[in-house]
């Protein structure tokens, strides 16, 4: 009986989802009495683990899982998970995650809960709470199976570091022949992305035009943060799909969402309702984002962000 | 080519979200309810391939009866025929599984699916079908062309996107992108007309079992007052997110 965890790198490095998903991974092993193990794939370093509570890794160093692979790595959790008799499995909520975790569910004949924002209230029956509705609700589930898979929400449980480190031992999966072949990818490198974004700036109709995105650029580049925008403004080709926020766009769960120009439309507030900060600036007092939003403004956009990226420059110079 | 349009009955995007029964059941009362949106690009995209490259279009939902007036809204869009699987299921496996046998049974070349419904959000259906049929699987797919076996996809990937090649049989998990949203259709009287002479059959489940239970529905903590700004003072708003939300 153990916990495992799949913890994601990029170019041999891990990602914050890791140290999420190793944190909860700890809240669960505590709560049932036993120990965390990672799977790592082509990890630099993975002693780093064992700060976010890992005891035991299984570094997997294969050249044939460079490029991610959602069969083949499922696969390789899978045979982890066989090998540690593990009987919960944790990962993280990114777009690889979730390809990976329901092929990794049904190799293990395990039951499967996404989206899960807390540890669980219960082990047995175990028991996690999870966002349903596009976060208009939550979702008590039991998972009913004798192997669990559980898939945690980004910025929900947060990083939790603990005193302990981690041993590494190599680990050598089979790769199954995979039917889906990587050909080639196109990454906004030089971006904060949302999915990776502690601070997103978002933008609306409100804004007029396409030529109006420098000042939220400029915004975005001050603070480190991503961009992003409404339906509207990527059906009308002003930004690309990729910016999309909502019900049918991206989920966002940042620290911190300004969005500038945007009514809050019901569909719009449901992507970004995992945020935990919200700033609305907007000239109509009424607008339905000021009940959504913990911080408002009521003013003209034009006014307001070009001096909230002056003031904040001058913040930025004096905290440095 | 013969594809399956996985159809979830979801409740329209503006719904009010309430719960019955103790907080144990989704409360439908005056709930409008649609073609998942994710799905409904999903079934666009079905209608390009019937209609340039010449394929049979099939659309199932895993439900009771109430959910058959949006299987005759995709019947009216254009597809040839539909399949309810009779049953109201009690997770995303279930369901899973119910659809993995309807692939099974009729040996669809193209399983189009949503990436999530918008209502349990579970994301794990199209990949459980796939592994369930053992066919090929491309989740977030934004676009998708099948040439004889063969097919490119792209999907969404965190900060990017990615081209993959595959082969059929395929499960693909759709979202906005594979069509554009001003390609989407809107049922017209003739379509709507020649859906009611389509099939639409009714399939008994194969009873799968469940692997997650509901407990109970919780909705969020109402939310404090918004703390207001004024816009000649915008030095308040940078000192509240940096002292007060430590946010930046
Ligand atoms: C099925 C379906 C799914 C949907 N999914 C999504 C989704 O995922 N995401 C999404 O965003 N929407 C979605 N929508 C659309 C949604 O209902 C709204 O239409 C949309 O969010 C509105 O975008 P907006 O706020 O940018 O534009 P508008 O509604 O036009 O609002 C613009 C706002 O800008 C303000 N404004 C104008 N000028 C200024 C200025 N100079 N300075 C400051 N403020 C100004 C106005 O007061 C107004 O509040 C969906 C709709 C449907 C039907």
């Amino acid at each position: 009986m153990s916990v495992l965890v799949y913890t994601e790198s990029e170019q041999g490095k891990f990602k914050k989802t890791a140290f999420e998903a190793a944190s909860y991974a700890k809240a669960v092993a505590n709560q049932m009495g036993t120990t965390v193990t990672a799977v790592a794939i082509n990890a630099n370093d993975t002693s780093e683990l064992g700060t976010y509570g890992v005891d035991k890794v299984l570094n997997i160093t294969n050249g044939d899982l460079k490029a991610f692979n959602a069969n083949a790595y499922a696969s390789s959790i899978e045979q982890a998970a066989k090998q540690e008799n593990a009987t919960v499995v944790i990962v993280s909520s990114s777009a690889d995650s979730k390809y990976l975790a329901p092929i990794l569910a049904i190799g293990l004949n395990a039951g499967f809960a996404s989206n899960v924002v807390e540890a669980p209230s219960n082990t047995s029956p175990f028991t996690v709470k999870r966002t349903a509705f596009t976060n208009k609700a939550f979702n008590m589930t039991t998972i009913d199976t004798a192997v669990k898979v559980v898939g945690v929400s980004k910025n929900a449980f947060g990083l939790v570091e603990s005193n302990g480190s981690a041993t590494t031992e190599e680990f050598s999966p089979s790769i199954p022949a995979s039917g889906v072949k990587v050909e080639s990818v196109d990454r906004a490198t030089d971006k904060v992305t949302i999915a990776d974004a502690e601070i997103v700036v978002s933008a609306g109709r409100g804004l007029k035009g396409p030529e109006n995105w420098g000042m939220i650029e400029e915004l975005a580049d001050v603070l480190g943060a991503a961009t992003a925008c409404s339906k509207p403004v990527s059906d009308l080709g002003w930004r690309p799909h990729s910016e999309h926020v909502g019900q049918t766009g991206k989920p966002v769960a940042s620290n911190l969402y300004i969005a500038i120009g945007i009514s809050g439309a019901i569909q719009h507030l449901a992507g970004i309702n995992a945020s935990k900060v919200k700033v609305v600036i907007n000239t109509d007092p009424e607008a339905p984002f000021f009940k959504a939003a913990d911080y408002g403004i009521v003013g003209d956009a034009f006014e307001v962000v070009p001096t909230l990226i002056e003031k904040l420059k001058a913040f930025k110079a004096q905290n440095a | 080519m013969k594809i399956l349009v996985c159809i979830s009955h979801v409740p329209d995007t503006t719904s009010k979200i309430n719960f019955a029964d103790n907080d144990t059941k989704f409360d439908t009362n005056g709930v409008q309810f649609v073609i998942n949106p994710n799905d409904e690009f999903g079934l666009t995209r079905a209608m390009w391939f019937k209609e340039k490259q010449g394929a049979n279009v099939t659309v199932v939902n895993v439900g009771g009866p109430e959910t058959e007036p949006t299987l005759r809204k995709a019947l009216a869009i254009g597809a040839d025929a539909a399949i309810r699987v009779n049953t109201d299921a009690k997770d995303g496996f279930q369901v899973a599984k119910e659809l993995a046998n309807i692939v099974n049974e009729g040996g669809y070349d193209l399983v189009i699916a949503g990436r999530e419904s918008i209502d349990y959000n579970g994301g794990m259906v199209p990949g459980m079908i796939a592994a369930l049929t053992n066919a090929n699987f491309v989740t977030n797919c934004i676009s998708l062309e099948v040439d004889g076996i063969n097919a490119t996809a792209m999907r969404e990937i965190d900060g990017g996107k990615e081209t993959v090649s595959t082969s059929l049989p395929l499960v693909i998990g759709g979202q906005k992108g594979l069509v554009e949203e001003s390609d989407l259709r809107i049922p017209n009287m003739r379509g709507i007309m020649m859906a009611r002479q389509k099939p639409l059959s009714v399939v008994e489940p194969t009873n799968a079992s469940t692997e997650t239970s509901t407990v109970k529905f919780e909705k969020p903590a109402p939310k404090g007052a918004v703390t207001l700004v004024d816009a000649d003072n915008v030095d308040e708003l940078i000192n509240l997110l940096h002292n007060e939300a430590k946010a930046i």
